[in-house]
């Protein structure tokens, strides 16, 4: 792409770079620029549970029974072990055991 | 509104980021890897890879643009791509805005160029991290600077392995990222009722999903699940 194209390349990256960042830090510039109130404060706080649901509902809904069988597992792990990794690994282990199986 | 004086950035805040957030590292790894071989199939050298995981530093919307990449960078083919990114990229803008409470009084001038390493998996931990009493800012930012050194330098192993990784699918690794947001959710949970925005915002995805496609059920489940938690919570 440098090689062939160096100056659309250059530019995209540019612009995908700008995009990117004014997401990351434009957020909180803007709401930095209102009052925060209680129930603003409230949505804010609720914001990482909706993100995450966000993320995996459509996964749960498409991804086939090895992916359910795999988030139930990592769900279990981490109520039992309460660790990060070990929720992962659990959940990584399972998708592949249920693929290999044919899942 | 008086916040005497912001919590000061610490060496040991940055560890405990960095520490916390490396056992996620060997999923984000195989995850950077994957854009890495994508990119060998889509012939880019290895300089393309590593400037756009180094610049842009957004995985999904490097692998979303990497899947449909064109044959020649056109001025209207680079405006489609930087529209599709900004989509995908819009969750940040929230994600962003809800550091406000915690780190709004800290100086613009540590903020700004610390907000570049602001992805998920740092804001989750970081978020339950002030949850449990944290206040260190550099928290976020040692989290946020381990995943960008493994992400480029992954993105360089995925490119050097190429095709030869195999597929990742197979070996479940395009569930690591949901995995450990399920194990995030784990963390995040205050009971039944707390809880019912994220069925919203989970319904709002998939139907979203459903109706239009795309990538378009990001920002509007998360926009809905936030919405209806911030009015179902009524604690003091």
């Amino acid at each position: 792409m440098i090689a062939s194209d160096p100056a659309g390349f250059f530019l995209l990256l540019a612009a995908m770079t700008l995009v990117v960042y004014l997401t990351r830090a434009g957020g909180f510039w803007l709401i930095g620029r209102v009052t925060i109130g209680r129930r603003l404060q409230k949505i804010l706080e609720a914001l990482p549970g909706a993100v995450i649901a966000a993320t995996i509902a459509p996964i749960l809904l498409h991804g086939g029974p090895a992916a359910l069988l795999a988030l139930v597992a990592a769900a279990v792990a981490m109520l039992i072990v309460r660790n990060d990794f070990a929720a992962v690994v659990a959940g990584v282990a399972v998708a592949a055991a249920a693929r290999a199986a044919g899942l | 509104m008086t916040t005497p004086s912001p919590p000061p950035w610490t060496l040991d805040g940055f560890r405990e980021g960095a520490w916390t957030i490396l056992p996620l590292m060997p999923g984000l790894a195989a995850f950077a890897m994957a854009f890495g071989t994508v990119a060998v199939r889509k012939g880019f050298h290895l300089v393309d890879a590593l400037a756009m995981s180094a610049t842009v530093y957004a995985g999904v919307a490097q692998l979303v643009v990497l899947e449909t990449w064109p044959d020649r960078l056109t001025p209207p083919v680079i405006g489609g791509i930087v529209l599709v990114t900004a989509l995908i990229s819009s969750r940040f803008l929230l994600i962003g805005a809800s550091l406000r409470p915690w780190l709004g009084a800290q100086p613009a001038a540590k903020m700004y160029p610390a907000l570049f390493f602001l992805v998920e998996p740092n804001w989750l931990m970081s978020m339950r991290y002030r949850a449990a009493g944290g206040r260190d800012p550099a928290y976020l930012l040692g989290g946020g600077v381990v995943i960008y050194i493994v992400w480029v330098a992954a993105t360089a192993a995925g490119y050097g392995l190429g095709v030869s990784i195999g597929d990742p699918h197979a070996f479940g690794l395009d569930l690591v990222m949901p995995a450990f947001f399920v194990a995030m959710l784990i963390s995040l949970w205050r009971g039944a009722r707390a809880s019912v925005g994220w069925l919203i915002g989970g319904a709002a995805a998939v139907a979203t999903d459903y109706l239009f496609g795309g990538m378009w059920y990001l920002i509007v489940g998360a926009l809905a699940g936030s919405v209806a938690g911030g009015f179902i919570d009524d604690r003091k």
